[in-house]
Protein backbone atom coordinates (compact mmCIF):
# COMPACT_ATOMS: atom_id res chain seq x y z
CA UNK A 1 0.00 0.00 0.00
CA UNK A 2 2.79 2.23 1.03
CA UNK A 3 4.68 1.41 -1.57
CA UNK A 4 2.02 2.32 -4.23
CA UNK A 5 1.26 6.02 -2.85
CA UNK A 6 5.01 6.71 -3.10
CA UNK A 7 4.76 5.43 -6.64
CA UNK A 8 1.75 7.32 -7.52
CA UNK A 9 2.99 10.93 -6.00
CA UNK A 10 6.36 10.29 -7.82
CA UNK A 11 4.38 9.37 -11.17
CA UNK A 12 2.59 12.63 -10.27
CA UNK A 13 5.20 14.75 -9.61
CA UNK A 14 7.53 13.86 -12.24
CA UNK A 15 5.00 14.70 -14.92
CA UNK A 16 4.68 17.84 -13.57
CA UNK A 17 8.31 18.18 -14.09
CA UNK A 18 7.66 17.28 -17.40
CA UNK A 19 5.06 19.64 -17.55
CA UNK A 20 6.84 22.66 -16.04
CA UNK A 21 8.92 24.17 -18.80
CA UNK A 22 5.88 24.20 -21.21
CA UNK A 23 4.49 25.71 -18.39
CA UNK A 24 6.90 28.19 -17.66
CA UNK A 25 7.57 29.15 -21.15
CA UNK A 26 3.60 29.50 -21.94
CA UNK A 27 3.36 33.54 -21.15
CA UNK A 28 6.14 33.94 -23.68
CA UNK A 29 4.80 31.81 -26.27
CA UNK A 30 1.27 32.79 -26.22
CA UNK A 31 2.66 37.06 -26.43
CA UNK A 32 4.66 35.81 -29.40
CA UNK A 33 1.72 34.40 -30.98
CA UNK A 34 -0.74 37.23 -30.40
CA UNK A 35 1.77 40.15 -30.47
CA UNK A 36 3.91 39.24 -33.59
CA UNK A 37 2.28 36.93 -35.41
CA UNK A 38 -0.82 37.46 -34.85
CA UNK A 39 -0.46 41.45 -34.87
CA UNK A 40 1.12 40.91 -38.16
CA UNK A 41 -1.49 39.10 -39.64
CA UNK A 42 -4.17 41.79 -38.54
CA UNK A 43 -1.78 44.23 -39.96
CA UNK A 44 -2.00 42.44 -43.30
CA UNK A 45 -5.92 41.74 -42.98
CA UNK A 46 -6.02 45.92 -42.16
CA UNK A 47 -4.28 46.34 -45.57
CA UNK A 48 -6.84 44.66 -47.58
CA UNK A 49 -9.55 47.27 -46.30
CA UNK A 50 -11.18 50.15 -47.05
CA UNK A 51 -10.16 51.55 -43.56
CA UNK A 52 -9.16 55.51 -43.15
CA UNK A 53 -9.98 56.78 -39.50
CA UNK A 54 -11.00 53.80 -38.25
CA UNK A 55 -10.44 50.26 -39.13
CA UNK A 56 -13.20 49.19 -41.01
CA UNK A 57 -13.31 45.31 -41.29
CA UNK A 58 -14.53 44.40 -45.10
CA UNK A 59 -12.55 43.31 -47.88
CA UNK A 60 -11.40 45.45 -50.69
CA UNK A 61 -8.64 43.49 -52.11
CA UNK A 62 -5.49 44.83 -53.41
CA UNK A 63 -6.75 48.28 -53.18
CA UNK A 64 -4.71 50.03 -50.99
CA UNK A 65 -1.42 48.05 -52.33
CA UNK A 66 -2.79 49.90 -55.85
CA UNK A 67 -2.89 53.35 -54.58
CA UNK A 68 0.59 52.59 -52.65
CA UNK A 69 2.24 52.01 -56.19
CA UNK A 70 0.79 54.61 -57.58
CA UNK A 71 2.01 57.09 -54.80
CA UNK A 72 4.65 59.79 -56.30
CA UNK A 73 5.81 59.85 -52.28
CA UNK A 74 5.97 56.42 -52.26
CA UNK A 75 9.01 55.52 -54.76
CA UNK A 76 10.74 59.04 -53.65
CA UNK A 77 10.90 57.39 -50.07
CA UNK A 78 11.43 53.47 -51.42
CA UNK A 79 13.88 55.11 -53.99
CA UNK A 80 15.74 56.97 -50.96
CA UNK A 81 15.62 53.46 -48.96
CA UNK A 82 17.91 52.24 -51.91
CA UNK A 83 20.15 55.17 -52.08
CA UNK A 84 20.75 55.82 -48.50
CA UNK A 85 20.76 51.67 -48.01
CA UNK A 86 23.44 51.06 -50.61
CA UNK A 87 25.84 53.98 -49.22
CA UNK A 88 25.15 53.45 -45.68
CA UNK A 89 25.99 49.68 -45.98
CA UNK A 90 28.68 50.35 -48.20
CA UNK A 91 30.66 53.31 -46.76
CA UNK A 92 29.91 51.67 -42.82
CA UNK A 93 31.44 48.36 -44.12
CA UNK A 94 34.50 50.17 -45.84
CA UNK A 95 35.23 52.59 -43.01
CA UNK A 96 34.52 49.61 -40.74
CA UNK A 97 36.90 47.42 -42.30
CA UNK A 98 39.85 50.46 -42.47
CA UNK A 99 39.64 51.13 -39.31
CA UNK A 100 39.44 47.31 -37.77
CA UNK A 101 42.87 46.93 -39.81
CA UNK A 102 44.51 49.75 -38.72
CA UNK A 103 43.56 49.04 -35.15
CA UNK A 104 44.73 45.30 -35.29
CA UNK A 105 48.50 46.69 -36.05
CA UNK A 106 49.41 46.33 -32.27
CA UNK A 107 48.35 49.98 -31.78
CA UNK A 108 49.46 50.93 -27.82
CA UNK A 109 46.28 53.06 -27.16
CA UNK A 110 44.28 50.34 -29.04
CA UNK A 111 41.09 50.46 -26.62
CA UNK A 112 41.02 54.18 -25.65
CA UNK A 113 40.32 54.50 -29.63
CA UNK A 114 37.94 51.49 -29.95
CA UNK A 115 35.93 53.33 -26.98
CA UNK A 116 35.77 56.54 -29.12
CA UNK A 117 34.62 54.70 -32.47
CA UNK A 118 31.99 52.84 -30.68
CA UNK A 119 30.15 55.68 -28.26
CA UNK A 120 27.73 57.03 -30.72
CA UNK A 121 26.42 53.57 -30.47
CA UNK A 122 25.35 53.59 -27.20
CA UNK A 123 23.15 56.83 -27.93
CA UNK A 124 19.96 57.59 -29.07
CA UNK A 125 19.72 58.84 -33.31
CA UNK A 126 17.59 61.27 -31.47
CA UNK A 127 20.26 62.38 -29.42
CA UNK A 128 22.69 62.14 -32.41
CA UNK A 129 20.40 63.71 -34.63
CA UNK A 130 19.92 66.99 -32.82
CA UNK A 131 23.98 67.64 -33.22
CA UNK A 132 24.35 66.84 -36.71
CA UNK A 133 21.16 69.10 -37.58
CA UNK A 134 22.84 72.08 -35.65
CA UNK A 135 26.36 71.12 -37.34
CA UNK A 136 24.24 70.68 -41.02
CA UNK A 137 22.20 73.86 -40.42
CA UNK A 138 23.34 76.24 -43.50
CA UNK A 139 23.30 79.47 -41.67
CA UNK A 140 25.68 78.71 -38.35
CA UNK A 141 26.91 75.64 -39.05
CA UNK A 142 29.82 73.94 -40.72
CA UNK A 143 28.89 75.99 -44.08
CA UNK A 144 29.84 79.35 -41.57
CA UNK A 145 32.66 77.22 -39.82
CA UNK A 146 34.06 76.73 -43.63
CA UNK A 147 33.41 80.36 -44.81
CA UNK A 148 34.89 81.94 -41.86
CA UNK A 149 38.46 79.91 -42.51
CA UNK A 150 38.37 82.11 -45.96
CA UNK A 151 36.72 80.05 -48.66
CA UNK A 152 33.91 82.55 -48.53
CA UNK A 153 31.25 81.22 -51.50
CA UNK A 154 31.61 77.89 -49.57
CA UNK A 155 27.98 76.31 -49.66
CA UNK A 156 26.81 73.75 -47.55
CA UNK A 157 22.95 73.68 -48.00
CA UNK A 158 21.63 70.04 -48.26
CA UNK A 159 19.86 69.89 -45.02
CA UNK A 160 16.87 72.17 -46.99
CA UNK A 161 18.02 71.38 -50.51
CA UNK A 162 15.22 68.64 -51.72
CA UNK A 163 17.69 66.77 -54.33
CA UNK A 164 20.95 66.34 -51.39
CA UNK A 165 18.47 66.01 -47.65
CA UNK A 166 18.72 62.48 -48.27
CA UNK A 167 22.94 62.42 -47.76
CA UNK A 168 22.25 64.30 -44.60
CA UNK A 169 20.97 61.09 -43.23
CA UNK A 170 23.77 59.22 -44.68
CA UNK A 171 26.24 60.91 -43.54
CA UNK A 172 24.42 60.82 -39.61
CA UNK A 173 23.65 57.13 -39.99
CA UNK A 174 27.55 56.44 -41.18
CA UNK A 175 29.18 58.11 -38.32
CA UNK A 176 26.69 56.51 -36.03
CA UNK A 177 27.84 52.95 -37.07
CA UNK A 178 31.16 52.58 -38.12
CA UNK A 179 31.90 51.87 -35.05
CA UNK A 180 30.16 49.14 -34.82
CA UNK A 181 31.25 47.19 -37.72
CA UNK A 182 34.42 48.59 -36.80
CA UNK A 183 34.41 46.09 -33.73
CA UNK A 184 32.61 43.33 -35.59
CA UNK A 185 35.31 43.50 -38.29
CA UNK A 186 38.41 43.45 -35.27
CA UNK A 187 37.03 40.72 -33.77
CA UNK A 188 36.96 38.58 -36.86
CA UNK A 189 40.77 39.71 -37.55
CA UNK A 190 41.30 38.17 -33.71
CA UNK A 191 40.04 35.17 -34.91
CA UNK A 192 42.48 34.16 -38.17
CA UNK A 193 44.85 31.84 -37.09
CA UNK A 194 48.29 33.88 -37.12
CA UNK A 195 50.37 31.29 -38.50
CA UNK A 196 48.72 31.45 -42.01
CA UNK A 197 49.93 35.13 -42.13
CA UNK A 198 53.43 34.53 -40.60
CA UNK A 199 53.63 32.02 -43.70
CA UNK A 200 52.54 34.13 -46.72
CA UNK A 201 54.73 36.74 -45.24
CA UNK A 202 57.74 34.35 -44.80
CA UNK A 203 57.18 33.15 -48.54
CA UNK A 204 57.68 36.95 -48.98
CA UNK A 205 53.95 38.43 -49.66
CA UNK A 206 53.76 42.37 -48.75
CA UNK A 207 51.87 43.05 -45.54
CA UNK A 208 48.64 44.69 -48.02
CA UNK A 209 49.59 41.85 -50.57
CA UNK A 210 48.87 39.25 -47.27
CA UNK A 211 45.65 41.48 -46.36
CA UNK A 212 44.12 41.94 -49.66
CA UNK A 213 44.93 37.95 -50.45
CA UNK A 214 44.34 36.07 -47.38
CA UNK A 215 42.34 37.80 -44.55
CA UNK A 216 39.86 39.81 -46.67
CA UNK A 217 38.20 36.76 -48.32
CA UNK A 218 38.65 35.14 -45.40
CA UNK A 219 36.46 37.08 -43.19
CA UNK A 220 33.47 36.57 -45.85
CA UNK A 221 31.15 35.83 -42.86
CA UNK A 222 31.83 38.90 -41.26
CA UNK A 223 30.94 40.69 -44.23
CA UNK A 224 27.74 38.67 -45.12
CA UNK A 225 26.34 39.58 -41.04
CA UNK A 226 27.40 43.42 -41.54
CA UNK A 227 25.88 43.56 -44.61
CA UNK A 228 22.95 41.80 -43.22
CA UNK A 229 22.67 43.86 -39.96
CA UNK A 230 23.08 47.03 -41.32
CA UNK A 231 20.41 46.92 -44.38
CA UNK A 232 18.18 45.62 -41.64
CA UNK A 233 18.49 48.63 -39.55
CA UNK A 234 18.48 51.10 -43.21
CA UNK A 235 15.21 49.58 -43.51
CA UNK A 236 13.77 50.16 -40.19
CA UNK A 237 15.14 53.75 -40.39
CA UNK A 238 12.96 56.09 -38.36
CA UNK A 239 14.63 58.07 -36.15
CA UNK A 240 17.18 59.82 -37.26
CA UNK A 241 15.01 61.41 -40.46
CA UNK A 242 12.22 62.05 -38.20
CA UNK A 243 15.09 64.71 -36.42
CA UNK A 244 17.11 65.80 -38.85
CA UNK A 245 15.03 66.56 -41.44
CA UNK A 246 11.18 65.27 -40.59
CA UNK A 247 11.40 63.33 -44.29
CA UNK A 248 11.58 67.60 -45.86
CA UNK A 249 12.28 69.49 -47.50
CA UNK A 250 8.74 68.22 -48.70
CA UNK A 251 9.13 65.01 -48.65
CA UNK A 252 12.06 64.62 -50.58
CA UNK A 253 14.29 62.64 -47.14
CA UNK A 254 11.01 60.42 -46.61
CA UNK A 255 12.11 57.17 -46.05
CA UNK A 256 9.24 53.88 -45.85
CA UNK A 257 8.91 53.88 -42.05
CA UNK A 258 8.33 57.82 -41.99
CA UNK A 259 6.03 57.41 -45.03
CA UNK A 260 4.21 54.77 -42.83
CA UNK A 261 4.08 56.84 -39.66
CA UNK A 262 3.06 59.91 -41.42
CA UNK A 263 0.06 58.08 -43.27
CA UNK A 264 -1.22 55.65 -40.48
CA UNK A 265 -0.85 58.03 -37.40
CA UNK A 266 -0.78 61.78 -38.56
CA UNK A 267 -2.72 61.67 -41.89
CA UNK A 268 -5.55 58.50 -40.17
CA UNK A 269 -5.41 56.28 -43.88
CA UNK A 270 -5.18 53.09 -41.76
CA UNK A 271 -5.52 50.88 -44.68
CA UNK A 272 -2.70 52.68 -46.60
CA UNK A 273 -0.18 52.55 -43.82
CA UNK A 274 -1.17 49.01 -43.38
CA UNK A 275 -0.09 48.46 -46.87
CA UNK A 276 3.14 50.28 -46.50
CA UNK A 277 4.21 48.34 -43.51
CA UNK A 278 3.71 45.20 -45.20
CA UNK A 279 5.69 46.27 -47.84
CA UNK A 280 8.79 47.13 -45.64
CA UNK A 281 7.91 43.59 -43.68
CA UNK A 282 8.35 41.67 -47.08
CA UNK A 283 11.88 43.44 -47.61
CA UNK A 284 12.82 42.59 -44.08
CA UNK A 285 11.66 39.19 -43.98
CA UNK A 286 13.44 38.11 -47.59
CA UNK A 287 16.76 39.71 -45.95
CA UNK A 288 16.53 38.11 -42.98
CA UNK A 289 14.97 34.58 -43.42
CA UNK A 290 17.93 33.21 -45.41
CA UNK A 291 19.68 34.33 -43.11
CA UNK A 292 18.57 32.90 -39.90
CA UNK A 293 18.13 29.58 -41.71
CA UNK A 294 21.69 29.69 -42.80
CA UNK A 295 23.27 30.54 -38.87
CA UNK A 296 20.69 27.89 -37.32
CA UNK A 297 21.76 25.40 -39.79
CA UNK A 298 25.50 26.06 -39.28
CA UNK A 299 24.76 25.80 -35.45
CA UNK A 300 23.37 22.86 -35.64
CA UNK A 301 25.99 21.13 -37.47
CA UNK A 302 28.95 22.60 -35.38
CA UNK B 1 61.69 36.28 -32.59
CA UNK B 2 59.97 39.44 -30.64
CA UNK B 3 57.60 37.92 -27.78
CA UNK B 4 55.08 37.83 -29.94
CA UNK B 5 56.24 35.47 -32.74
CA UNK B 6 55.95 37.88 -35.42
CA UNK B 7 58.05 38.29 -38.07
CA UNK B 8 61.16 40.45 -37.32
CA UNK B 9 61.58 43.33 -38.89
CA UNK B 10 64.03 46.09 -39.28
CA UNK B 11 63.26 49.63 -38.00
CA UNK B 12 64.02 51.29 -41.02
CA UNK B 13 62.85 54.97 -41.96
CA UNK B 14 60.25 53.67 -43.85
CA UNK B 15 58.62 51.50 -41.18
CA UNK B 16 58.92 54.09 -38.96
CA UNK B 17 56.88 56.83 -41.27
CA UNK B 18 53.64 53.89 -41.76
CA UNK B 19 53.63 53.70 -38.22
CA UNK B 20 53.31 57.19 -37.97
CA UNK B 21 51.08 57.24 -40.83
CA UNK B 22 49.03 54.26 -39.42
CA UNK B 23 48.74 56.55 -35.90
CA UNK B 24 47.82 59.83 -37.72
CA UNK B 25 44.60 58.44 -39.58
CA UNK B 26 43.50 56.41 -36.37
CA UNK B 27 44.03 59.90 -34.20
CA UNK B 28 42.03 61.82 -37.47
CA UNK B 29 39.39 59.47 -36.89
CA UNK B 30 38.84 59.66 -33.41
CA UNK B 31 38.58 63.01 -33.72
CA UNK B 32 35.88 62.60 -36.46
CA UNK B 33 33.60 60.60 -34.05
CA UNK B 34 34.35 63.12 -31.05
CA UNK B 35 33.36 66.49 -33.02
CA UNK B 36 29.75 66.36 -32.99
CA UNK B 37 30.00 65.82 -29.24
CA UNK B 38 32.44 68.42 -28.42
CA UNK B 39 30.45 70.78 -30.71
CA UNK B 40 27.27 69.84 -28.28
CA UNK B 41 29.40 70.97 -25.59
CA UNK B 42 30.71 73.91 -26.30
CA UNK B 43 27.57 75.02 -28.15
CA UNK B 44 25.81 74.08 -24.57
CA UNK B 45 27.74 76.59 -22.97
CA UNK B 46 27.41 79.62 -25.00
CA UNK B 47 24.80 82.44 -24.82
CA UNK B 48 22.66 83.07 -28.07
CA UNK B 49 24.48 86.11 -28.70
CA UNK B 50 27.80 83.97 -28.79
CA UNK B 51 26.35 81.65 -30.44
CA UNK B 52 25.53 84.28 -33.45
CA UNK B 53 29.15 85.58 -33.44
CA UNK B 54 31.12 82.81 -33.21
CA UNK B 55 31.32 79.42 -35.34
CA UNK B 56 30.90 75.79 -34.17
CA UNK B 57 34.16 74.92 -32.81
CA UNK B 58 34.97 79.07 -31.40
CA UNK B 59 34.97 78.73 -27.33
CA UNK B 60 32.77 80.26 -25.73
CA UNK B 61 33.95 84.16 -24.53
CA UNK B 62 32.07 83.44 -21.54
CA UNK B 63 30.72 80.20 -20.32
CA UNK B 64 27.50 80.14 -19.38
CA UNK B 65 25.09 77.47 -17.94
CA UNK B 66 21.92 79.22 -18.22
CA UNK B 67 20.62 76.81 -21.50
CA UNK B 68 21.24 73.42 -18.91
CA UNK B 69 19.35 75.61 -16.22
CA UNK B 70 16.55 75.85 -19.10
CA UNK B 71 16.73 72.99 -20.70
CA UNK B 72 16.25 70.88 -17.47
CA UNK B 73 13.42 72.62 -16.21
CA UNK B 74 12.04 75.98 -18.44
CA UNK B 75 12.18 75.09 -21.96
CA UNK B 76 8.78 74.98 -23.56
CA UNK B 77 8.13 71.81 -25.33
CA UNK B 78 4.38 72.09 -26.94
CA UNK B 79 2.38 74.27 -24.79
CA UNK B 80 4.45 73.37 -21.37
CA UNK B 81 7.51 75.44 -20.79
CA UNK B 82 8.67 73.00 -18.11
CA UNK B 83 11.96 71.55 -19.82
CA UNK B 84 12.87 67.75 -20.40
CA UNK B 85 12.72 67.46 -16.79
CA UNK B 86 9.27 65.65 -16.42
CA UNK B 87 10.06 63.51 -19.19
CA UNK B 88 13.38 61.97 -17.95
CA UNK B 89 11.87 60.86 -14.96
CA UNK B 90 8.84 59.57 -17.75
CA UNK B 91 11.78 57.63 -18.97
CA UNK B 92 13.10 56.46 -16.18
CA UNK B 93 10.14 55.04 -14.73
CA UNK B 94 9.80 53.05 -17.95
CA UNK B 95 12.99 51.63 -18.24
CA UNK B 96 13.32 50.26 -14.75
CA UNK B 97 9.99 47.77 -14.90
CA UNK B 98 10.68 47.06 -18.27
CA UNK B 99 14.40 45.87 -18.34
CA UNK B 100 13.75 43.85 -15.15
CA UNK B 101 10.56 42.44 -16.39
CA UNK B 102 12.07 41.46 -19.76
CA UNK B 103 15.47 40.41 -18.73
CA UNK B 104 13.70 37.88 -15.92
CA UNK B 105 11.40 36.07 -18.45
CA UNK B 106 14.38 36.35 -20.83
CA UNK B 107 16.30 34.28 -17.95
CA UNK B 108 14.16 31.76 -17.70
CA UNK B 109 13.15 31.06 -21.11
CA UNK B 110 16.79 30.81 -22.06
CA UNK B 111 16.56 28.05 -19.31
CA UNK B 112 14.16 26.37 -20.95
CA UNK B 113 15.19 26.56 -24.79
CA UNK B 114 18.65 25.18 -23.66
CA UNK B 115 18.23 22.91 -20.83
CA UNK B 116 14.73 21.38 -21.02
CA UNK B 117 14.07 21.26 -24.66
CA UNK B 118 11.09 19.52 -25.61
CA UNK B 119 9.61 18.37 -28.72
CA UNK B 120 9.06 21.67 -31.18
CA UNK B 121 10.78 23.56 -28.58
CA UNK B 122 13.28 24.42 -31.41
CA UNK B 123 10.80 25.78 -33.69
CA UNK B 124 8.89 27.84 -31.16
CA UNK B 125 12.96 29.63 -30.31
CA UNK B 126 13.24 30.03 -34.39
CA UNK B 127 9.96 31.77 -34.40
CA UNK B 128 10.34 33.87 -31.64
CA UNK B 129 13.83 34.56 -32.84
CA UNK B 130 11.93 36.11 -36.07
CA UNK B 131 10.25 38.90 -33.45
CA UNK B 132 13.76 40.08 -32.64
CA UNK B 133 14.19 41.14 -36.70
CA UNK B 134 10.78 42.45 -37.59
CA UNK B 135 10.08 45.65 -38.62
CA UNK B 136 7.94 47.34 -36.09
CA UNK B 137 5.75 49.13 -38.39
CA UNK B 138 3.87 45.94 -39.06
CA UNK B 139 2.71 45.68 -35.15
CA UNK B 140 1.87 49.38 -34.70
CA UNK B 141 -1.59 49.71 -35.87
CA UNK B 142 -3.08 46.78 -34.15
CA UNK B 143 -1.04 47.60 -30.75
CA UNK B 144 -2.61 50.95 -30.63
CA UNK B 145 -6.01 49.98 -31.39
CA UNK B 146 -5.32 47.17 -28.42
CA UNK B 147 -4.56 49.97 -25.77
CA UNK B 148 -7.02 51.71 -26.63
CA UNK B 149 -9.53 49.06 -26.26
CA UNK B 150 -8.20 48.07 -22.63
CA UNK B 151 -7.69 51.81 -21.76
CA UNK B 152 -3.77 52.06 -21.88
CA UNK B 153 -3.44 54.57 -24.51
CA UNK B 154 -1.03 57.45 -24.36
CA UNK B 155 -0.21 55.34 -20.92
CA UNK B 156 3.26 55.04 -19.57
CA UNK B 157 1.86 51.45 -18.61
CA UNK B 158 0.53 50.78 -22.09
CA UNK B 159 4.41 51.66 -23.39
CA UNK B 160 5.96 49.80 -20.47
CA UNK B 161 3.89 46.56 -21.61
CA UNK B 162 5.00 46.98 -25.36
CA UNK B 163 8.65 47.60 -23.82
CA UNK B 164 8.55 43.88 -22.40
CA UNK B 165 6.77 42.47 -24.71
CA UNK B 166 9.24 42.99 -28.07
CA UNK B 167 11.88 43.02 -25.28
CA UNK B 168 11.65 38.99 -24.47
CA UNK B 169 12.59 37.43 -27.95
CA UNK B 170 15.83 39.57 -27.57
CA UNK B 171 16.53 38.83 -23.56
CA UNK B 172 15.51 35.16 -24.03
CA UNK B 173 17.85 34.60 -26.88
CA UNK B 174 20.57 36.09 -25.21
CA UNK B 175 20.38 33.78 -22.09
CA UNK B 176 19.75 30.69 -24.18
CA UNK B 177 22.94 31.69 -26.18
CA UNK B 178 24.52 31.84 -23.11
CA UNK B 179 23.35 28.56 -21.55
CA UNK B 180 24.03 26.64 -24.37
CA UNK B 181 27.67 26.88 -23.02
CA UNK B 182 26.92 25.76 -19.87
CA UNK B 183 27.63 21.44 -19.36
CA UNK B 184 24.28 19.56 -19.43
CA UNK B 185 26.07 17.13 -17.34
CA UNK B 186 25.23 20.05 -14.65
CA UNK B 187 21.94 20.07 -15.13
CA UNK B 188 21.55 16.32 -15.28
CA UNK B 189 23.71 15.61 -12.33
CA UNK B 190 21.04 17.33 -10.50
CA UNK B 191 17.86 16.11 -12.14
CA UNK B 192 19.85 12.58 -10.70
CA UNK B 193 19.95 14.00 -7.52
CA UNK B 194 16.47 14.74 -7.55
CA UNK B 195 16.31 18.59 -7.73
CA UNK B 196 13.88 19.47 -10.09
CA UNK B 197 13.11 22.54 -12.97
CA UNK B 198 13.41 25.53 -10.34
CA UNK B 199 15.54 23.79 -7.67
CA UNK B 200 18.21 23.43 -10.80
CA UNK B 201 17.52 26.65 -12.17
CA UNK B 202 17.89 28.78 -8.56
CA UNK B 203 21.29 26.21 -6.98
CA UNK B 204 23.36 26.22 -10.77
CA UNK B 205 22.16 27.98 -13.49
CA UNK B 206 21.44 31.31 -11.63
CA UNK B 207 24.83 31.77 -9.52
CA UNK B 208 26.76 31.55 -13.02
CA UNK B 209 24.48 33.80 -14.65
CA UNK B 210 25.59 36.90 -13.63
CA UNK B 211 27.46 37.95 -16.72
CA UNK B 212 24.80 37.09 -19.23
CA UNK B 213 22.75 39.29 -16.87
CA UNK B 214 24.95 42.48 -17.27
CA UNK B 215 25.03 41.98 -20.59
CA UNK B 216 21.00 41.65 -20.82
CA UNK B 217 20.21 44.77 -18.70
CA UNK B 218 22.42 47.00 -19.88
CA UNK B 219 21.30 46.28 -23.88
CA UNK B 220 17.56 46.41 -22.58
CA UNK B 221 18.41 49.86 -20.23
CA UNK B 222 20.10 50.90 -24.01
CA UNK B 223 17.38 49.62 -26.28
CA UNK B 224 14.67 51.23 -23.98
CA UNK B 225 15.87 54.74 -22.94
CA UNK B 226 16.61 55.31 -26.61
CA UNK B 227 13.31 53.61 -28.34
CA UNK B 228 11.46 56.68 -30.22
CA UNK B 229 9.26 54.42 -32.61
CA UNK B 230 7.25 53.30 -29.30
CA UNK B 231 7.19 56.29 -27.52
CA UNK B 232 6.31 58.62 -30.42
CA UNK B 233 3.03 56.22 -30.86
CA UNK B 234 1.81 55.29 -27.81
CA UNK B 235 2.17 58.30 -25.78
CA UNK B 236 1.56 61.26 -25.77
CA UNK B 237 1.44 65.07 -23.61
CA UNK B 238 3.23 64.57 -20.58
CA UNK B 239 3.81 60.76 -20.77
CA UNK B 240 6.61 60.99 -23.35
CA UNK B 241 9.93 59.55 -22.94
CA UNK B 242 12.87 61.86 -22.93
CA UNK B 243 13.71 60.81 -27.01
CA UNK B 244 10.17 62.22 -28.27
CA UNK B 245 10.47 65.31 -25.99
CA UNK B 246 13.78 66.18 -27.14
CA UNK B 247 12.38 65.77 -30.59
CA UNK B 248 9.74 67.93 -29.70
CA UNK B 249 11.88 70.86 -28.25
CA UNK B 250 14.35 70.15 -31.33
CA UNK B 251 11.39 70.70 -33.72
CA UNK B 252 9.49 73.22 -31.93
CA UNK B 253 9.50 75.99 -34.76
CA UNK B 254 8.01 78.90 -32.69
CA UNK B 255 9.96 81.88 -31.42
CA UNK B 256 13.81 82.19 -31.94
CA UNK B 257 16.05 78.61 -32.13
CA UNK B 258 17.94 78.06 -29.06
CA UNK B 259 20.67 76.01 -30.07
CA UNK B 260 22.28 76.24 -26.96
CA UNK B 261 19.18 75.01 -25.55
CA UNK B 262 19.10 71.86 -27.86
CA UNK B 263 22.52 70.72 -26.82
CA UNK B 264 22.00 70.85 -23.31
CA UNK B 265 18.84 68.98 -23.51
CA UNK B 266 20.24 66.16 -26.39
CA UNK B 267 23.19 65.87 -23.93
CA UNK B 268 21.42 65.33 -20.81
CA UNK B 269 19.01 62.75 -22.55
CA UNK B 270 22.06 60.70 -24.04
CA UNK B 271 23.86 61.02 -20.11
CA UNK B 272 22.24 57.87 -19.25
CA UNK B 273 23.24 55.69 -21.70
CA UNK B 274 26.32 57.17 -22.34
CA UNK B 275 27.12 56.53 -18.55
CA UNK B 276 26.14 52.97 -18.83
CA UNK B 277 28.80 53.02 -22.26
CA UNK B 278 31.37 54.64 -20.38
CA UNK B 279 31.55 52.13 -17.29
CA UNK B 280 30.20 48.92 -18.92
CA UNK B 281 31.72 49.80 -22.00
CA UNK B 282 32.63 45.90 -22.29
CA UNK B 283 29.47 44.45 -21.96
CA UNK B 284 27.75 46.76 -24.21
CA UNK B 285 30.05 45.49 -27.00
CA UNK B 286 29.27 42.23 -26.19
CA UNK B 287 25.61 42.68 -25.79
CA UNK B 288 25.89 44.11 -29.31
CA UNK B 289 27.56 41.49 -30.86
CA UNK B 290 25.61 39.24 -29.27
CA UNK B 291 22.30 40.57 -30.39
CA UNK B 292 23.39 41.41 -33.68
CA UNK B 293 25.51 38.32 -35.26
CA UNK B 294 24.12 34.96 -33.50
CA UNK B 295 21.24 33.29 -33.97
Amino acid sequence: MEVEGKARRTGLTEHLQAWLPKIVLSPTILAGAVFIYGFILWTAWISLTPSGLLPRYEFAGFEQYVKLFQNDRWWVASRNLAIFGVLFVGLCILFGLILAILLDQRIRIEGALRTVYLYPMALSFIVTGTAWRWMLNPALGLERLVRQAGFETFTFDWLVNSKMSIYTIVIAGVWQSTGFVMALFLAGLRGIDDSIIRAAQVDGASLPRVYWRIIIPSMRAVFFSSVIILSHIAIKSFDLVMVLTRGGPGYSSDLPATFMYTFAFTRNRLGFGAASAMMMFMAVMAIIVPYLYSELRTQRRV
Amino acid sequence: MSDQGYVVTPKTPGIVAGRIFIYGLLVLAGVYFLLPFLVMVLTSLKSMEDIRTGTLISLPRQITLEPWREAWGSACIGVQCEGIRGYFMNSVRMVIPAVIISTMLGAVNGYVFSKWRFKGSEIIFSLLLIGCFIPFQVILLPMAITLGRFGLAQSLTGLVMVHIVYGLAFTTLFFRNFYVAVPDDLVRAARIDGAGFFTIFWRIILPLSAPIIVVTVIWQTTQIWNDFLFGVVFTGGETQPVTVALNNLVNTSTGVKEYNVDMAAAIIAGAPTLMVYIVAGRYFLRGLTAGAVKG
